[in-house]
């Protein structure tokens, strides 16, 4: 076994690893492309080079590609995201134009990789449309959708569809985020690696490093919501939850992280309206942190007493899985991937307005052994459902299927 | 049959899990749902009945199929979850025949009610199905008497695999432990007699694995071997 492979072992236990090894057989040195449109910010692009690092351990020829656009394809393609997580969208042709035409030139950019690849997979709407520019491929492609698409706007759908269609299947994180294509949907929660920067365990010197840096005070409780500044994650929202969990808990503070994704148009001004509402509240800090701020952030959900992720839309929400791994229970938005990790008494509680979030604040905080008992449950959750290794078991029985055939039974070892 | 080796190689451990395929087919009413469920693949209807035992879970599950949950806490139908709920699959030859079960109970359903219930939105029922991925954990057992003590140790997936899954492999349909029993003629009858007593669609696979733990080590203990 290499090194990698031996830590993960550690980490997530020797038979998950030889599992990983015995499906691995069967697609070792298949030649993989995975192509996004964001080499920074996000879950998507840290949980990308994870996993095709993990493949090529596995003796898959693993690659990953960045496609690139102007700030109009962007644009572009964050109103189809909206559109697609069910806001009301126009998206002018103009836009529409732009997509195109950049997916074509990434299209042509790529080709020789694309062409030749024995498996591709296409993260979200940003590159959907490159599939219709390499009409010559030899290999499976598959459409992965990180966004929560249970009720996607009908016309970006259509549209978007047009090119989903063609793949040879598709990933959702939920059922509810299926639609009906004509090819397998196949249903893949993401994931957190334990031994990157952002979920590794940290010596308390770091976290007290950060605790000083950013002014927060260790004696008294710490809320933290570490998310892109994106109207669906919230944030305004748990600025109203803090302001009523401080009528009962005097002390407490908050943190608001985060950064901005280079295919996020709209995160400046998130941000403005975030500071702007966030006033001169001494006890409240909101944070535009750098794209590779992963310690920081590791240290900032270590310090917490309570993480929150109060979204109103949500494909998965990597943030609660990582502050449940650091043993942190988890207030949630009552939607998406959120209810798939965090458990009513369990691991967490689900809200669905900043009020709940302030009482279950209030509750969490008063009944220090429960809080303690219950990001102990989370931890062991995420150990056994959401860690890179179970990812990365469903991604390669996905290629294994598609490349073997084999129906609805696949015998190993 | 899968996974097993003859009484004379013993007995090889496998691990499995699921790899879930949605269907992209959503019910939202009652009417909706009676005519998906008559028309779905069988093997959706032996998902929605087993795949929840490999699903992340703390508590005992309140229904003990995906479809008497729905009708509970989808369309807030009480009567339809109970007597969904109550629906045993190992009661039925086939999934046909449960299949046809399932459909009877909601035509009844549908007749004796003014209205055809209806889910919120966002509250839809989602159709799947799952492929199996079973793997060798390299772990053999050459007499029965192990079983004592390697039962209590083996994972989720290795009693859904030995057990539930078991069922649907021919030839023989039973469990894997039963027929690597029957290896050995007469002389395990009595514990072969004892297992094949477990039900094993109304309990979490925990609870499963300490039942056949405990009529493993219950056995061996009475027989001194």
């Amino acid at each position: 076994m290499t090194p990698v492979l031996q830590s993960y072992a550690e980490t997530a236990g020797e038979d998950v690893v030889d599992q990983l090894r015995q499906l691995a057989a069967r697609v070792r040195g298949l030649n993989v492309v995975h192509v996004n449109s964001a080499r920074m910010g996000g879950g998507v692009a840290e949980i990308l080079p994870k996993l095709v690092a993990f493949m090529r351990e596995l003796e898959i020829d693993a690659r990953w590609q960045v496609m690139s656009g102007s700030p109009e394809f962007y644009q572009c393609t964050k109103s189809f995201h909206n559109a697609l997580q069910g806001k009301a969208v126009d998206v002018p042709p103009r836009l529409i134009k732009v997509y195109e035409r950049t997916n074509a030139e990434n299209a042509e950019a790529l080709r020789p990789l694309l062409k030749s690849a024995d498996m591709v997979f296409i993260h979200d709407p940003q590159p959907a449309a490159l599939l219709k520019h390499v009409p010559d491929r030899v290999g499976k492609w598959v459409w992965r959708c990180h966004v929560d698409a249970r009720q996607p706007g009908r016309a970006t759908w259509r549209y978007l569809r047009s090119f989903v269609a063609d793949y040879d299947a598709s990933i959702f994180s939920l059922a509810a985020f299926a639609q009906p294509l004509p090819h397998p949907q196949y249903l893949i929660p993401p994931s957190i690696d334990p031994l990157s920067d952002k979920n590794v365990e940290l010596d308390q010197s770091e976290i007290s490093a950060v605790r000083e840096r950013f002014g927060l005070d260790a004696e008294r409780p710490l809320m933290v919501q570490v998310s892109r500044y994106d109207r669906f994650k919230d944030p305004i929202g748990v600025i109203q939850a803090y302001r009523l969990a401080k009528t009962f808990v005097p002390g407490v503070q908050l943190v608001l992280a985060g950064g901005a994704a280079s295919d996020d148009p709209e995160g400046q001004a998130v941000a403005g309206q975030v500071q702007e509402v966030a006033g001169d509240d001494a006890d409240i800090h909101v944070l535009l942190l750098p794209p590779d701020s992963h310690r920081t952030i590791n240290a900032l959900q270590r310090a917490a007493d309570i993480v929150l992720q109060k979204s109103i839309r949500e494909g998965f929400g990597l943030t609660v899985t990582e502050g449940m791994w650091k043993g942190k229970p988890v207030i949630g938005g009552d939607t998406g991937g959120i209810r798939l990790q965090v458990v009513n008494h369990h691991t967490g509680f689900l809200v669905s307005t900043p009020e709940g979030a302030a009482l279950r604040t209030r509750y969490l905080l008063h009944n220090r052994d429960k809080m303690r008992e219950m990001g102990g449950k989370a931890r062991e959750f995420v150990r056994e459902n959401f860690l890179i290794t179970r990812h990365l078991r469903e991604y390669l029985t996905l290629m294994v299927a598609l490349t073997h055939g084999g129906g609805d039974r696949l015998e190993l070892g | 049959m899968a996974g097993l080796s003859t009484a004379n190689n013993g007995f090889s451990i496998k691990d499995c899990a699921l790899a879930v395929i949605a269907l992209g087919l959503r019910a939202q009413t009652l009417r909706e749902f009676r005519d998906r469920v008559a028309g779905v693949p069988e093997a959706c209807i032996y998902h929605h009945f087993w795949g929840r035992l490999l699903r992340p879970a703390f508590d005992e599950p309140e229904f003990n199929n995906d479809f008497a949950s729905w009708a509970r806490h989808g369309l807030h139908d009480h009567s339809l979850a109970e007597r969904l709920a109550v629906i045993d699959p190992t009661d039925f030859a086939d999934l046909e025949a449960l299949r046809s079960e399932l459909v009877e109970v909601l035509d009844e359903r549908l007749e004796e009610t003014d209205f055809v219930a209806s889910a919120r939105p966002g509250e839809e029922f989602h159709f799947s199905r799952s492929h199996i991925v079973v793997f060798d954990t390299r772990r053999r057992l050459s007499e029965p008497r192990e079983l004592a003590s390697v039962v209590p140790h083996l994972s989720a997936g290795s009693i859904f695999y030995h057990v539930i899954d078991a069922r649907r492999r021919p030839p023989v349909r039973i469990d894997d432990f039963r027929a690597w029993l029957a290896d050995f003629g007469e002389t395990y009858a009595e514990l072969s007699e004892r297992l094949a007593t477990l039900d094993p669609y109304f309990v979490s696979l925990t609870q499963l694995r300490r039942q056949l733990a405990d009529i493993c080590t219950a056995y061996f203990e009475e027989h001194g071997r």
